[in-house]
Protein backbone atom coordinates (compact mmCIF):
# COMPACT_ATOMS: atom_id res chain seq x y z
CA UNK A 1 0.00 0.00 0.00
CA UNK A 2 1.44 3.32 -0.90
CA UNK A 3 0.30 6.43 1.07
CA UNK A 4 -0.58 6.43 4.82
CA UNK A 5 1.71 8.24 6.75
CA UNK A 6 5.06 6.80 4.77
CA UNK A 7 6.73 10.04 3.65
CA UNK A 8 6.76 10.64 0.14
CA UNK A 9 10.66 10.90 -0.93
CA UNK A 10 10.79 7.62 0.54
CA UNK A 11 8.11 6.06 -1.40
CA UNK A 12 9.98 7.93 -4.50
CA UNK A 13 13.09 5.77 -3.55
CA UNK A 14 11.43 2.51 -3.87
CA UNK A 15 11.64 1.80 -7.63
CA UNK A 16 14.89 3.07 -8.21
CA UNK A 17 16.09 0.51 -5.64
CA UNK A 18 14.55 -2.22 -7.16
CA UNK A 19 15.93 -1.08 -10.39
CA UNK A 20 19.48 -1.03 -8.98
CA UNK A 21 18.85 -4.95 -7.41
CA UNK A 22 17.75 -6.32 -10.88
CA UNK A 23 21.17 -4.36 -12.52
CA UNK A 24 22.90 -6.07 -9.51
CA UNK A 25 21.20 -9.22 -10.11
CA UNK A 26 21.52 -9.41 -13.84
CA UNK A 27 25.85 -8.28 -13.71
CA UNK A 28 26.06 -10.45 -11.18
CA UNK A 29 25.00 -13.14 -12.95
CA UNK A 30 26.71 -12.70 -15.67
CA UNK A 31 24.20 -12.10 -18.11
CA UNK A 32 25.74 -9.10 -19.93
CA UNK A 33 29.30 -8.57 -20.26
CA UNK A 34 30.51 -5.63 -17.72
CA UNK A 35 32.36 -3.89 -21.39
CA UNK A 36 28.44 -3.34 -21.62
CA UNK A 37 27.01 -2.78 -18.26
CA UNK A 38 29.06 -3.10 -15.05
CA UNK A 39 27.95 -3.40 -11.76
CA UNK A 40 26.48 -1.31 -9.77
CA UNK A 41 29.25 -1.89 -7.71
CA UNK A 42 31.71 -0.93 -10.04
CA UNK A 43 30.10 2.19 -10.50
CA UNK A 44 29.85 3.36 -7.10
CA UNK A 45 33.75 1.74 -6.60
CA UNK A 46 34.32 4.60 -9.74
CA UNK A 47 32.69 6.94 -7.85
CA UNK A 48 34.51 6.84 -4.91
CA UNK A 49 37.87 6.88 -6.71
CA UNK A 50 37.11 9.68 -8.89
CA UNK A 51 35.77 11.82 -5.32
CA UNK A 52 39.31 10.25 -3.48
CA UNK A 53 41.76 11.93 -6.48
CA UNK A 54 39.18 14.69 -6.83
CA UNK A 55 38.55 14.45 -10.21
CA UNK A 56 34.92 14.95 -9.16
CA UNK A 57 34.91 17.93 -7.21
CA UNK A 58 37.23 18.97 -10.50
CA UNK A 59 34.29 18.00 -13.12
CA UNK A 60 31.10 18.77 -11.17
CA UNK A 61 33.27 22.47 -10.15
CA UNK A 62 33.63 23.07 -14.88
CA UNK A 63 30.27 21.51 -15.46
CA UNK A 64 28.35 23.62 -12.69
CA UNK A 65 30.11 27.05 -13.42
CA UNK A 66 29.12 26.81 -17.00
CA UNK A 67 25.87 26.20 -16.17
CA UNK A 68 25.32 28.69 -13.86
CA UNK A 69 26.82 30.82 -16.10
CA UNK A 70 24.60 30.22 -18.94
CA UNK A 71 21.55 30.09 -16.93
CA UNK A 72 21.79 33.48 -15.31
CA UNK A 73 23.08 34.85 -18.56
CA UNK A 74 19.54 33.51 -20.54
CA UNK A 75 17.47 33.65 -17.88
CA UNK A 76 18.28 36.86 -17.43
CA UNK A 77 17.94 38.18 -21.28
CA UNK A 78 14.79 35.95 -20.88
CA UNK A 79 13.39 38.06 -18.18
CA UNK A 80 14.03 41.42 -19.67
CA UNK A 81 13.08 40.40 -23.52
CA UNK A 82 10.03 38.81 -21.74
CA UNK A 83 9.04 41.77 -19.19
CA UNK A 84 9.19 44.02 -22.40
CA UNK A 85 7.29 41.58 -25.00
CA UNK A 86 4.70 40.93 -22.20
CA UNK A 87 3.90 44.61 -21.32
CA UNK A 88 4.27 46.50 -24.48
CA UNK A 89 2.60 45.17 -27.69
CA UNK A 90 4.60 47.67 -29.41
CA UNK A 91 7.66 45.60 -28.07
CA UNK A 92 5.94 42.13 -28.87
CA UNK A 93 5.04 43.11 -32.36
CA UNK A 94 8.92 44.44 -32.67
CA UNK A 95 10.69 41.60 -31.29
CA UNK A 96 8.12 38.50 -30.56
CA UNK A 97 8.07 37.06 -34.30
CA UNK A 98 12.19 37.24 -34.45
CA UNK A 99 12.53 35.54 -31.32
CA UNK A 100 9.91 32.96 -32.50
CA UNK A 101 11.91 32.60 -35.52
CA UNK A 102 15.10 32.10 -33.38
CA UNK A 103 13.13 29.52 -31.41
CA UNK A 104 12.11 27.06 -34.16
CA UNK A 105 16.67 27.07 -34.76
CA UNK A 106 17.15 23.72 -33.60
CA UNK A 107 20.08 25.06 -30.68
CA UNK A 108 22.51 22.39 -30.91
CA UNK A 109 22.50 23.84 -34.75
CA UNK A 110 24.25 27.11 -33.17
CA UNK A 111 27.20 25.27 -31.65
CA UNK A 112 29.41 25.67 -35.36
CA UNK A 113 28.12 29.05 -35.30
CA UNK A 114 29.18 29.69 -31.85
CA UNK A 115 32.76 27.99 -31.93
CA UNK A 116 33.54 30.29 -35.10
CA UNK A 117 32.59 33.25 -33.28
CA UNK A 118 33.68 32.88 -29.94
CA UNK A 119 36.59 29.93 -29.83
CA UNK A 120 36.56 26.77 -28.82
CA UNK A 121 36.58 27.01 -24.59
CA UNK A 122 34.18 28.68 -22.28
CA UNK A 123 32.18 31.20 -24.15
CA UNK A 124 30.64 29.59 -26.65
CA UNK A 125 30.12 26.55 -24.01
CA UNK A 126 28.52 28.86 -21.90
CA UNK A 127 26.39 30.48 -24.68
CA UNK A 128 24.56 27.23 -25.87
CA UNK A 129 23.49 26.85 -22.29
CA UNK A 130 21.88 30.01 -21.96
CA UNK A 131 20.39 29.91 -25.30
CA UNK A 132 19.19 26.42 -24.12
CA UNK A 133 17.79 28.13 -20.45
CA UNK A 134 16.46 31.35 -22.22
CA UNK A 135 13.41 29.73 -24.40
CA UNK A 136 11.41 28.33 -21.67
CA UNK A 137 11.91 31.36 -19.72
CA UNK A 138 10.97 33.53 -22.34
CA UNK A 139 7.71 32.28 -23.59
CA UNK A 140 6.41 31.38 -19.99
CA UNK A 141 7.06 34.55 -18.76
CA UNK A 142 5.18 36.05 -21.66
CA UNK A 143 2.45 33.89 -21.90
CA UNK A 144 2.33 34.45 -17.74
CA UNK A 145 1.76 38.43 -18.64
CA UNK A 146 -0.44 37.65 -21.32
CA UNK A 147 -2.82 35.70 -19.23
CA UNK A 148 -3.10 37.86 -16.31
CA UNK A 149 -6.74 38.49 -15.13
CA UNK A 150 -7.96 41.72 -17.11
CA UNK A 151 -10.38 42.00 -13.64
CA UNK A 152 -6.47 43.01 -11.81
CA UNK A 153 -5.58 45.33 -14.47
CA UNK A 154 -8.62 46.75 -13.88
CA UNK A 155 -7.48 47.87 -10.49
CA UNK A 156 -5.04 49.21 -11.49
CA UNK A 157 -6.33 51.31 -14.43
CA UNK A 158 -8.41 52.89 -11.80
CA UNK A 159 -5.69 53.63 -9.65
CA UNK A 160 -4.25 55.48 -12.66
CA UNK A 161 -1.20 53.00 -13.31
CA UNK A 162 1.55 53.89 -15.65
CA UNK A 163 2.30 50.69 -17.80
CA UNK A 164 5.59 50.73 -16.27
CA UNK A 165 3.45 50.52 -12.81
CA UNK A 166 0.94 47.94 -14.09
CA UNK A 167 4.34 45.96 -15.30
CA UNK A 168 6.41 45.94 -11.84
CA UNK A 169 2.86 45.63 -9.33
CA UNK A 170 0.01 43.37 -10.84
CA UNK A 171 1.68 41.56 -14.46
CA UNK A 172 4.81 40.72 -12.97
CA UNK A 173 3.52 39.54 -10.20
CA UNK A 174 1.08 37.16 -11.13
CA UNK A 175 3.46 35.76 -13.88
CA UNK A 176 5.39 34.61 -11.27
CA UNK A 177 3.70 30.99 -11.40
CA UNK A 178 4.45 30.92 -15.18
CA UNK A 179 7.63 31.85 -14.87
CA UNK A 180 8.70 29.79 -12.36
CA UNK A 181 7.76 26.54 -14.46
CA UNK A 182 9.54 28.42 -16.94
CA UNK A 183 13.06 28.90 -14.70
CA UNK A 184 12.21 25.05 -13.80
CA UNK A 185 11.92 23.85 -17.91
CA UNK A 186 15.19 26.37 -18.82
CA UNK A 187 17.07 24.56 -15.95
CA UNK A 188 16.34 21.13 -17.49
CA UNK A 189 17.12 22.76 -20.71
CA UNK A 190 20.84 23.92 -19.35
CA UNK A 191 21.92 20.84 -17.98
CA UNK A 192 20.99 19.03 -21.43
CA UNK A 193 22.76 21.22 -22.97
CA UNK A 194 25.77 21.70 -20.80
CA UNK A 195 26.33 18.08 -21.60
CA UNK A 196 25.79 18.90 -25.08
CA UNK A 197 28.36 21.24 -25.10
CA UNK A 198 31.09 19.76 -23.25
CA UNK A 199 30.48 16.27 -25.58
CA UNK A 200 31.21 18.01 -28.69
CA UNK A 201 34.80 19.58 -26.97
CA UNK A 202 35.64 19.83 -23.41
CA UNK A 203 38.69 19.08 -21.63
CA UNK A 204 37.46 18.91 -18.17
CA UNK A 205 33.73 18.77 -16.58
CA UNK A 206 31.03 15.72 -16.79
CA UNK A 207 30.44 16.07 -20.33
CA UNK A 208 34.33 15.06 -20.77
CA UNK A 209 34.38 12.25 -18.24
CA UNK A 210 31.35 10.78 -20.42
CA UNK A 211 33.21 11.45 -23.82
CA UNK A 212 36.48 9.92 -21.94
CA UNK A 213 34.86 6.62 -21.05
CA UNK A 214 33.56 6.17 -24.21
CA UNK A 215 36.60 6.75 -26.09
CA UNK A 216 38.43 4.57 -23.58
CA UNK A 217 36.11 1.69 -23.38
CA UNK A 218 35.12 2.20 -19.43
CA UNK A 219 31.53 2.06 -19.55
CA UNK A 220 31.48 2.59 -15.24
CA UNK A 221 32.88 5.76 -15.68
CA UNK A 222 30.04 6.84 -18.45
CA UNK A 223 27.46 6.01 -15.75
CA UNK A 224 29.23 7.56 -13.05
CA UNK A 225 29.36 10.75 -14.87
CA UNK A 226 25.98 9.97 -16.08
CA UNK A 227 24.70 9.90 -12.09
CA UNK A 228 26.54 12.87 -10.98
CA UNK A 229 24.62 14.40 -13.44
CA UNK A 230 20.99 13.22 -12.66
CA UNK A 231 22.48 14.45 -8.93
CA UNK A 232 23.09 17.97 -10.28
CA UNK A 233 20.25 18.27 -12.19
CA UNK A 234 17.54 16.91 -9.60
CA UNK A 235 19.39 18.81 -6.44
CA UNK A 236 19.62 22.10 -8.91
CA UNK A 237 15.73 21.50 -9.50
CA UNK A 238 14.76 20.95 -6.30
CA UNK A 239 16.42 24.02 -4.71
CA UNK A 240 14.35 26.01 -7.71
CA UNK A 241 11.33 24.40 -6.98
CA UNK A 242 11.49 24.94 -3.17
CA UNK A 243 12.51 28.75 -4.13
CA UNK A 244 9.70 28.92 -6.39
CA UNK A 245 7.11 27.71 -4.13
CA UNK A 246 8.14 30.01 -1.45
CA UNK A 247 8.21 32.93 -3.95
CA UNK A 248 4.47 31.97 -5.01
CA UNK A 249 2.98 30.50 -1.63
CA UNK A 250 -0.23 33.01 -1.93
CA UNK A 251 -1.40 31.32 -4.70
CA UNK A 252 -4.45 29.19 -3.47
CA UNK A 253 -4.16 25.76 -4.95
CA UNK A 254 -5.13 22.52 -3.49
CA UNK A 255 -2.22 20.69 -2.01
CA UNK A 256 -1.03 17.87 -4.70
CA UNK B 1 -14.84 68.32 -0.30
CA UNK B 2 -16.63 65.90 -2.05
CA UNK B 3 -17.33 65.73 -5.42
CA UNK B 4 -20.99 66.82 -7.37
CA UNK B 5 -21.10 64.45 -10.53
CA UNK B 6 -22.38 65.93 -13.96
CA UNK B 7 -23.47 63.33 -16.47
CA UNK B 8 -24.48 65.08 -19.96
CA UNK B 9 -26.13 63.36 -23.14
CA UNK B 10 -23.82 59.74 -21.92
CA UNK B 11 -24.21 57.25 -24.63
CA UNK B 12 -21.99 54.03 -24.72
CA UNK B 13 -22.54 51.75 -28.14
CA UNK B 14 -20.67 48.40 -28.40
CA UNK B 15 -19.48 47.45 -31.80
CA UNK B 16 -22.65 50.13 -33.27
CA UNK B 17 -25.07 48.62 -30.75
CA UNK B 18 -26.02 51.61 -28.33
CA UNK B 19 -26.39 49.75 -25.11
CA UNK B 20 -26.31 52.53 -23.02
CA UNK B 21 -27.91 56.46 -22.80
CA UNK B 22 -28.76 59.17 -23.22
CA UNK B 23 -28.40 59.69 -19.66
CA UNK B 24 -28.70 62.93 -18.41
CA UNK B 25 -27.72 63.63 -14.15
CA UNK B 26 -26.97 65.56 -12.23
CA UNK B 27 -25.72 63.96 -8.45
CA UNK B 28 -25.18 66.51 -5.09
CA UNK B 29 -21.99 66.48 -3.59
CA UNK B 30 -21.66 64.44 -0.67
CA UNK B 31 -24.97 61.65 -1.07
CA UNK B 32 -25.17 58.52 -1.73
CA UNK B 33 -27.27 57.50 -5.33
CA UNK B 34 -28.37 54.34 -5.57
CA UNK B 35 -28.88 53.10 -9.33
CA UNK B 36 -30.95 50.01 -9.91
CA UNK B 37 -32.13 48.43 -12.69
CA UNK B 38 -32.68 44.55 -14.19
CA UNK B 39 -29.63 43.04 -15.75
CA UNK B 40 -28.91 44.70 -19.02
CA UNK B 41 -30.05 47.71 -18.21
CA UNK B 42 -26.45 49.42 -18.26
CA UNK B 43 -25.69 49.94 -14.71
CA UNK B 44 -21.96 48.46 -14.57
CA UNK B 45 -21.45 50.43 -18.37
CA UNK B 46 -22.12 53.66 -17.02
CA UNK B 47 -20.34 52.99 -13.79
CA UNK B 48 -17.42 51.87 -15.74
CA UNK B 49 -17.49 54.87 -17.91
CA UNK B 50 -17.72 56.98 -14.61
CA UNK B 51 -14.54 55.34 -13.42
CA UNK B 52 -12.68 55.47 -16.89
CA UNK B 53 -12.78 52.19 -17.49
CA UNK B 54 -14.82 52.40 -20.88
CA UNK B 55 -14.84 55.15 -22.87
CA UNK B 56 -18.15 57.21 -23.75
CA UNK B 57 -19.76 57.37 -27.70
CA UNK B 58 -20.87 60.57 -26.88
CA UNK B 59 -21.62 62.97 -24.10
CA UNK B 60 -19.79 64.36 -21.25
CA UNK B 61 -18.82 63.10 -17.27
CA UNK B 62 -17.62 66.05 -15.29
CA UNK B 63 -16.22 65.76 -12.12
CA UNK B 64 -15.91 67.95 -9.38
CA UNK B 65 -14.05 70.94 -11.20
CA UNK B 66 -12.85 68.58 -13.88
CA UNK B 67 -9.46 68.24 -12.45
CA UNK B 68 -9.52 65.15 -11.17
CA UNK B 69 -6.79 62.09 -10.34
CA UNK B 70 -7.04 58.93 -9.91
CA UNK B 71 -6.91 58.91 -6.18
CA UNK B 72 -10.01 61.19 -5.96
CA UNK B 73 -12.15 58.79 -7.30
CA UNK B 74 -12.43 55.38 -5.48
CA UNK B 75 -13.55 52.26 -7.47
CA UNK B 76 -15.39 48.91 -5.43
CA UNK B 77 -15.94 46.32 -8.32
CA UNK B 78 -18.60 43.01 -7.37
CA UNK B 79 -15.64 40.94 -6.79
CA UNK B 80 -12.96 42.01 -4.32
CA UNK B 81 -9.93 41.81 -6.95
CA UNK B 82 -7.59 41.69 -4.42
CA UNK B 83 -4.36 41.12 -4.93
CA UNK B 84 -3.40 37.32 -4.00
CA UNK B 85 0.12 37.83 -3.46
CA UNK B 86 -0.02 40.73 -1.31
CA UNK B 87 -1.14 41.15 2.55
CA UNK B 88 -4.54 42.60 3.33
CA UNK B 89 -2.46 45.54 4.63
CA UNK B 90 -0.44 45.97 1.14
CA UNK B 91 -3.84 45.56 -0.91
CA UNK B 92 -5.57 48.19 1.07
CA UNK B 93 -2.35 50.50 0.18
CA UNK B 94 -2.26 49.34 -3.10
CA UNK B 95 -3.43 53.07 -4.83
CA UNK B 96 -0.98 54.80 -2.03
CA UNK B 97 2.18 54.43 -4.05
CA UNK B 98 2.77 58.04 -3.96
CA UNK B 99 2.51 58.85 -0.49
CA UNK B 100 5.89 58.04 1.91
CA UNK B 101 5.81 55.20 3.92
CA UNK B 102 4.40 56.63 7.36
CA UNK B 103 1.86 58.77 5.67
CA UNK B 104 0.65 55.13 3.74
CA UNK B 105 0.86 53.19 6.59
CA UNK B 106 -1.34 55.63 8.47
CA UNK B 107 -3.90 55.96 6.05
CA UNK B 108 -4.13 52.01 5.84
CA UNK B 109 -4.25 51.49 9.40
CA UNK B 110 -7.14 53.99 9.70
CA UNK B 111 -9.09 52.56 6.48
CA UNK B 112 -8.96 48.89 7.88
CA UNK B 113 -10.16 50.10 10.90
CA UNK B 114 -13.12 51.63 9.45
CA UNK B 115 -14.13 48.10 7.70
CA UNK B 116 -13.48 46.56 11.39
CA UNK B 117 -10.19 44.70 9.74
CA UNK B 118 -7.78 46.46 12.32
CA UNK B 119 -5.60 43.35 13.14
CA UNK B 120 -6.01 41.39 9.56
CA UNK B 121 -2.94 43.49 8.11
CA UNK B 122 -0.82 40.67 7.94
CA UNK B 123 -2.98 37.95 6.11
CA UNK B 124 -3.45 36.84 2.73
CA UNK B 125 -6.39 36.94 0.59
CA UNK B 126 -6.41 33.05 0.33
CA UNK B 127 -7.13 33.55 4.31
CA UNK B 128 -10.07 35.99 4.11
CA UNK B 129 -13.58 35.14 3.81
CA UNK B 130 -15.67 36.38 0.97
CA UNK B 131 -16.88 39.36 3.24
CA UNK B 132 -13.67 40.43 5.10
CA UNK B 133 -11.81 40.52 1.50
CA UNK B 134 -14.72 42.69 0.18
CA UNK B 135 -14.10 44.68 2.77
CA UNK B 136 -10.32 44.99 2.17
CA UNK B 137 -11.11 46.00 -1.24
CA UNK B 138 -13.42 49.20 0.34
CA UNK B 139 -10.60 49.71 2.38
CA UNK B 140 -8.57 49.75 -0.69
CA UNK B 141 -10.86 52.22 -2.44
CA UNK B 142 -11.00 54.62 0.51
CA UNK B 143 -7.40 54.82 2.00
CA UNK B 144 -6.81 57.73 -0.56
CA UNK B 145 -9.57 59.27 0.64
CA UNK B 146 -11.55 59.40 -2.49
CA UNK B 147 -14.19 62.21 -3.21
CA UNK B 148 -16.32 60.41 -5.36
CA UNK B 149 -16.53 56.28 -4.11
CA UNK B 150 -17.99 54.30 -7.43
CA UNK B 151 -19.49 50.97 -5.89
CA UNK B 152 -20.39 48.18 -8.30
CA UNK B 153 -23.44 45.50 -6.60
CA UNK B 154 -20.54 45.43 -4.11
CA UNK B 155 -22.28 43.09 -1.99
CA UNK B 156 -24.16 40.90 -4.50
CA UNK B 157 -22.06 37.78 -3.88
CA UNK B 158 -22.38 38.17 -0.13
CA UNK B 159 -25.28 36.02 2.01
CA UNK B 160 -27.85 38.22 3.23
CA UNK B 161 -26.67 38.64 7.13
CA UNK B 162 -22.88 39.77 5.91
CA UNK B 163 -25.00 42.00 3.00
CA UNK B 164 -26.74 44.02 5.74
CA UNK B 165 -23.78 44.21 8.30
CA UNK B 166 -21.69 45.69 4.84
CA UNK B 167 -24.59 47.85 4.51
CA UNK B 168 -24.16 49.30 7.69
CA UNK B 169 -20.48 49.72 7.46
CA UNK B 170 -20.61 51.98 4.21
CA UNK B 171 -23.38 53.89 5.90
CA UNK B 172 -20.67 54.48 8.74
CA UNK B 173 -18.07 54.78 5.92
CA UNK B 174 -20.10 57.33 4.43
CA UNK B 175 -20.38 59.23 7.75
CA UNK B 176 -16.98 59.26 8.15
CA UNK B 177 -15.54 60.08 4.68
CA UNK B 178 -18.53 61.75 3.21
CA UNK B 179 -17.62 61.23 0.01
CA UNK B 180 -20.09 61.22 -2.89
CA UNK B 181 -21.22 57.86 -3.73
CA UNK B 182 -22.68 56.49 -6.79
CA UNK B 183 -23.99 52.38 -5.63
CA UNK B 184 -25.17 49.90 -8.48
CA UNK B 185 -27.08 47.63 -7.03
CA UNK B 186 -30.23 45.11 -8.21
CA UNK B 187 -31.26 44.97 -4.75
CA UNK B 188 -34.03 47.59 -4.36
CA UNK B 189 -33.82 47.07 -0.02
CA UNK B 190 -29.93 48.12 -0.71
CA UNK B 191 -30.80 50.71 -2.61
CA UNK B 192 -33.34 52.42 -0.28
CA UNK B 193 -31.69 51.40 2.86
CA UNK B 194 -28.40 53.19 1.59
CA UNK B 195 -29.08 56.05 -0.63
CA UNK B 196 -30.72 59.46 -0.54
CA UNK B 197 -31.51 59.38 -4.54
CA UNK B 198 -32.57 56.23 -5.90
CA UNK B 199 -32.06 56.20 -10.31
CA UNK B 200 -34.24 53.60 -11.98
CA UNK B 201 -32.44 52.43 -15.11
CA UNK B 202 -34.46 50.20 -18.07
CA UNK B 203 -33.00 48.79 -21.40
CA UNK B 204 -31.58 48.40 -23.44
CA UNK B 205 -30.35 50.82 -24.14
CA UNK B 206 -29.85 51.62 -20.69
CA UNK B 207 -32.20 54.70 -19.84
CA UNK B 208 -33.65 56.65 -16.61
CA UNK B 209 -36.99 55.50 -15.87
CA UNK B 210 -37.29 56.80 -12.51
CA UNK B 211 -35.49 59.76 -10.61
CA UNK B 212 -36.67 59.49 -6.99
CA UNK B 213 -35.47 60.89 -3.83
CA UNK B 214 -37.37 58.73 -1.08
CA UNK B 215 -37.35 60.84 2.36
CA UNK B 216 -36.32 57.96 4.40
CA UNK B 217 -33.96 57.81 7.51
CA UNK B 218 -30.52 56.31 7.67
CA UNK B 219 -29.62 54.26 8.43
CA UNK B 220 -33.60 52.88 7.14
CA UNK B 221 -36.08 51.13 9.38
CA UNK B 222 -36.65 48.17 7.17
CA UNK B 223 -39.77 46.94 8.95
CA UNK B 224 -41.29 50.48 8.69
CA UNK B 225 -44.64 50.97 6.66
CA UNK B 226 -42.88 53.81 4.86
CA UNK B 227 -39.74 51.29 3.58
CA UNK B 228 -42.37 49.08 2.19
CA UNK B 229 -44.02 51.52 0.87
CA UNK B 230 -41.40 52.79 -1.22
CA UNK B 231 -40.37 48.73 -2.28
CA UNK B 232 -43.95 48.34 -3.20
CA UNK B 233 -43.24 51.87 -5.78
CA UNK B 234 -40.19 50.46 -6.97
CA UNK B 235 -41.60 47.04 -7.78
CA UNK B 236 -44.34 48.52 -9.36
CA UNK B 237 -41.55 50.58 -12.04
CA UNK B 238 -40.33 47.26 -13.19
CA UNK B 239 -43.55 45.11 -13.24
CA UNK B 240 -45.90 47.88 -14.92
CA UNK B 241 -43.50 50.07 -16.90
CA UNK B 242 -46.16 52.29 -18.01
CA UNK B 243 -46.75 53.03 -14.38
CA UNK B 244 -43.54 55.35 -14.31
CA UNK B 245 -45.19 58.51 -15.48
CA UNK B 246 -48.12 57.72 -13.27
CA UNK B 247 -45.74 57.38 -10.48
CA UNK B 248 -43.76 60.43 -11.33
CA UNK B 249 -46.93 62.35 -11.32
CA UNK B 250 -48.02 61.03 -7.72
CA UNK B 251 -44.82 61.62 -6.17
Amino acid sequence: MVGGRTPRWIIGFAVPILLLGVWQAVSGAGFVSPAILPSPLLVITTLVVMAQSGEMAQAVGATAFRMAFGFFLGAGAATFLGGLCGASAQARALLDPLIQALRSVPSLAWVPLFILWLGIFEASKITLVAVGVFFPVYLNLVSGIANVDRKLLEVGRVHGFSPLRRLVRIQLPAALPAYVVGLRGGLGLGWMFVAAAELLGATNGLGFILDDGEQTGRPERVLAALLLFGLCGKLTDWALATGGRKLVSWQDIAKA
Amino acid sequence: MPYPLTIAGLEKSFAGQTVLGPINLDLEAGTITAIIGRSGSGKTTLLRCLGSLEQPSAGTITIGDGKVTASDIGYVFQEPRLMPWLSVAKNAGFGLGHLPKPARDLAVAEALAVVGLPGAGTLLPKQLSGGMAQRVALARALAPRPKLILLDEPFSALDPFTREQMQDHLLHLHGHYGATMVLITHDMDEALALAHRVIVLDGPPGRIIGDFAPALPHPADRTSALFFEWKRRLTALFSHRDLAAELANAL
